[in-house]
């Protein structure tokens, strides 16, 4: 009855098949011109390996970090008045809003061996930027309001009479948390964790600044992939992005399958 | 246990939820807290709990104080209107919830808890449902698990906020019959929060009725419904119709007819002259077709409802008020009454009740 | 259901110990100022290192102007059109059943999923010079790759999905009636669309145009590869601080992210006070699935 289907539905699969469909597919085909040695080459070298490694368990680390103080901060906000509450509120999705390459130099110059904290860091023989950790740093930047603003409305509904139920059958505040809340609260934190996961693998500005790009060393694999492009070695950047899309298509199908099971789990 | 309220207060920013109640419930008894939303019974059975501090006053639990009691120590059964069952445990864990948590050397053995939860869960009758969850159980029977999960702790007080509020009326009925079986065997001093007047008659050893955070009036369901203390329990409770009036030299004139101020129950003063109004239930008036005696109104038959287990008749009283009378069917065979017929009302009871306004 | 009722006071039976809420409120607050608020102070310090004048030196540059001008015009281009995808998704999602509705949603959260490095890398593939469809453009002239249109067509594509995420459950959860009454009153299509439908979405519009516009300006990686990073011509801003950077003037690349972390900040007070408006909207409407669902 309502007018504009074929032009909607028209407009909208055109759209997507330029701006996104034949992109996509190009590296498909792309990848067919590739013989399969030059395929392994590629994929498996020491270089692309120690890459793969650090870019995992980098991302890893800051999608942890995250998942344990973003709950906190997330917790904070919901559950306590506290001064500058709204304010963090807001500024919490900074590294949703600031570009990329902002991050990336800010955070090196904070971190550098003369920085601000780097300068407190270097005499403890930390160091920071110029290497893995800074790598971990940058990745916790860009992962940090997915965990929170994952938990945060999850935590907004939960009701309180739950809690208030364990306290009249006489559990501790401790008790509550652990046997009540924090089930609840799971779904959701896995959720965060896998998207805070996603973007840090993927991520690009805020660690060729930081990192150093030294290959084998601190060197992630989406700074490969960009040192192949600027040495026009096409093959090798198609080969190596292909083995990263195609782990991040797993990921992205685990959350949507976490997210249907979380919201069926909590269904009443 | 008995529990003492001595002026409780309690206040929502500038909203006045509780204003200085006194109540005193005996060990085993089963009371209601009636009232519309708002009138403070739910914000009272919280402070009872613990799950609210109240602004004044004092919470004495068999003389004890124990409004330094935190609400966990206070061993108080509670149940709430949603249920709260925790969501991602069984039936059985939801149950034993209150037996794990308790300090380690209280808490019983795994053998211990695992006999205690069946004994409580069929004592509810649902011990076939212990490995289900909350989410595969309908709502009568999660109300069941709530109120054995509460039994589980041992509870000297069992507070119960609006517990059948969600459920259908068919349920509510079994529940309610179901919780006063209960409370008979089990004889736990127990309160229980309704805006349902049905409810409250039906359950309680006594009702607390309230009303903007005072008590109107405290009495056995006998108390409240035939002697109601003033007007907003009067037709709080039951059907009424009101007929406005006036008082002058010791009688109440509703149009040309008049009562003799003490043949009422009378909260009016005889000397006093002024506005009244007149109480009486629907079903406490007779139609008679001709007058009979000082006390018959005159009035028009408007509406005739015959569908149910009475006949409800609508008329206009001769001053002017809208009544409802409700007759049996073999009375109003015998009347043969039609609309416009103009007939008389004569209230079966004695005494009438009047307010002064 | 929440019973939180607003203004209502601590509930006892709810409460953290006094030092557990201390503890993680001073946690919080030292995590999100390590992570946040550093950073931001950080960029307008080193902006001002060398004192005012250099920092509007750097500013008015004319390579910094380019950068300034092809960032805007990026913007300018890339959110009106993908907030016109947005439109047209959302409504032929939300008031029509079609089969593989749910794979459509899927593929436009494709470009949210791919690394920005890999964005570009696709457009270099697809119309680069040594590509087939980019060599035949390029024989009649047509640059897209290392110019201009590269940068945009990548920037449409990074921020592809941002707009008609937000307009997606806004439009379900508004509902068709409205629309249906304008039709049987005798509207026509567009009439309807303009006079109707937009303002019942326009919160949701605004959001998601803040969201895209924010992205769109500060892209970095996929503009990165499809650039060639040729000064005064083929740089955004983001691209400039890089530039700057690398080449060791680091106060003129703080001052020129200045500008971009006050746009950063806007973008978020903006989102904070449009999300007030939409959020209650969404919320109704996964309600209504998750009770469909259940």
């Amino acid at each position: 009855m309502l007018p504009g289907f074929g032009l909607t539905l028209g407009f909208t699969l055109a759209y997507l098949g330029i701006v996104v469909l034949i992109p996509i597919s190009t590296i498909f085909f792309k990848t067919f011109t590739l013989t399969w040695p030059q395929f392994w080459a590629a994929v498996a070298s020491p270089r692309t390996i120690a890459a793969y490694k650090l870019s995992f368990g980098a991302s890893i680390a800051g999608a942890s970090i995250n998942s344990v103080f973003g709950f906190v901060v997330a917790w904070s906000l919901v559950r306590y008045e506290f001064p500058g509450r709204t304010l963090i509120d807001v500024m919490v999705d900074l590294p949703f809003a600031l570009p990329t390459s902002v991050a990336g130099i800010t955070l090196t110059a904070i971190y550098a061996g003369n920085g601000w904290i780097g300068r407190y860091l270097a005499p403890l023989g930390i160091k920071v930027a110029y290497a893995p950790l800074g790598v971990v740093v940058a990745l916790t930047f860009v992962g940090l309001p997915f965990v929170v603003r994952t938990i945060q409305p999850v935590l907004e509904d939960l009701d309180q009479e739950y809690e208030e139920a364990a306290a009249t059958l006489g559990a501790s505040r401790l008790q509550t948390f652990m046997l009540v809340i924090a089930p609840a609260l799971i779904p959701a934190l896995l959720t965060g964790f896998a998207l805070a996961f996603a973007r840090a693998l993927g991520e690009y500005g805020s660690v060729v600044f930081i990192s150093g790009n030294m290959p084998m060393h601190t060197e992630v694999v989406p700074l490969l992939i960009m040192s192949k492009l600027e040495q026009f070695d096409y093959a090798g950047a198609t080969a190596i992005a292909v083995v990263m899309l195609t782990a991040s298509f797993v990921i992205l199908l685990g959350i949507n399958v976490l997210q249907r099971w979380s919201s069926r789990r909590l269904a009443a | 246990m008995s529990i003492e309220l001595k002026n409780i207060s309690k206040k929502f920013g500038d909203f006045v939820a509780v204003d200085n109640i006194n109540l005193h419930i005996e060990t085993g008894e089963l009371v209601a807290l009636l009232g519309l939303s708002g009138s403070g019974k739910t914000t009272l059975l919280r402070i009872i709990a613990g799950l609210e501090t109240p602004d004044t006053g004092e919470v004495l639990f068999h003389g004890e104080d124990a409004s330094a009691v935190s609400v966990r120590k206070r061993k108080v059964g509670f149940v709430f209107q949603h249920y709260a069952l925790f969501r991602h445990m069984t039936v059985f864990e939801n149950v034993a919830f209150g037996m794990r948590v308790l300090p380690r050397r209280e808490r019983p053995a795994e053998a211990e808890v695992q006999r205690r939860v069946h004994e409580l869960l069929k004592l509810v009758q649902l011990d076939f449902l212990a490995d289900r969850y909350p989410s595969q159980l309908s709502g009568g029977q999660r109300q069941r698990v709530a109120l054995a999960r509460t039994l589980a702790v041992e509870p000297k007080v069992l507070l119960l906020d609006e517990p059948f509020g969600a459920l259908d009326a068919k349920v509510r009925q079994e529940l309610r019959r179901w919780l006063r079986r209960l409370h008979d065997e089990i004889k736990i001093t127990s309160v229980f929060v309704t805006h349902d007047q049905e409810e409250a008659l039906e359950l309680a050893n006594r009702i607390v009725v309230m009303n903007q955070g005072h008590i109107e009036q405290i009495g056995t369901a006998e108390e409240v419904y035939h002697h109601p203390s003033n007007a907003f329990v009067y037709n709080f409770l039951g059907n009424v119709n009101l007929f406005h009036g006036r008082i002058e030299n010791g009688r109440v004139f509703l149009g040309d007819t008049a009562v003799e101020l003490e043949n009422t129950h009378a909260h009016a003063h005889p000397d006093e002259n002024g506005k009244a109004v007149l109480y009486v239930r629907p079903h406490l008036l007779e139609i008679v077709l001709r007058p009979n005696g000082k006390q018959t109104f005159p009035a028009t038959v408007k509406s005739i409802n015959p569908a149910g287990p009475q006949v409800k008749v609508e008329l206009v009283a001769e001053w002017g008020d809208m009544v409802q009378v409700e007759i049996s069917h073999e009375r109003y065979e015998v009347l043969h009454l039609e609309t416009g017929a103009h007939v008389y009302l004569k209230p079966k009871e004695q005494k009438l009740f009047v307010y002064q306004i | 259901m929440s019973s939180n009722s607003p203004g209502e006071l601590k509930r006892p039976g709810t409460a953290d110990p006094p030092a557990v809420r201390i503890a993680l409120i001073t946690i919080a607050l030292v995590f999100v100022a390590l992570f946040i608020f550093i950073p931001v102070i950080a960029v307008f310090t080193e902006a001002l290192r060398n004192g005012i004048g250099a920092y509007l030196a750097a500013i008015v540059d004319p390579e910094a102007r380019a950068a300034i001008r092809l960032t805007l015009m990026t913007a300018a281009i890339a959110v009106p059109l993908n907030v016109a995808f947005g439109i047209a998704a959302s409504w032929a999602i939300a008031r029509f059943d079609f089969p593989g509705k749910q794979m459509l949603l899927t593929l436009i959260d494709i470009p949210f999923s791919v690394s920005p490095v890999i964005a570009g890398m696709l457009f270099v593939l697809l119309l680069g010079v040594r590509a087939p469809l980019g060599g035949w453009l390029a024989e009649h002239g047509i640059r897209i790759i290392f110019a201009e249109p590269g940068i945009v067509l990548a920037t449409i594509f990074v921020t592809f999905p941002l707009a008609a995420r937000e307009l997606i459950p806004i439009m379900q959860a508004v509902g068709s009636e409205e629309e249906e009454a304008a039709i049987v009153l005798g509207a026509g299509g567009w009439q309807m669309f303009f006079r109707v439908t937009l303002p019942s979405v326009k919160w949701g519009l605004l959001y998601g145009m803040v969201l895209c516009n924010a992205r769109a300006m500060g892209e970095f990686g996929a503009v990165s590869v499809v650039s060639g990073h040729i000064r005064g011509h083929t740089n955004t801003m983001p691209l400039y601080i890089e530039i700057l950077y690398n080449d060791y003037q680091f106060a003129a690349a703080f001052a020129v992210s200045s500008l971009l972390t006050l746009l950063a900040i806007a973008t978020l007070i903006a989102k904070y006070s449009l999300e007030r408006r939409v959020v209650p909207v969404k919320q109704a409407q996964e309600d209504l699935a998750v009770k469909v669902a259940a």
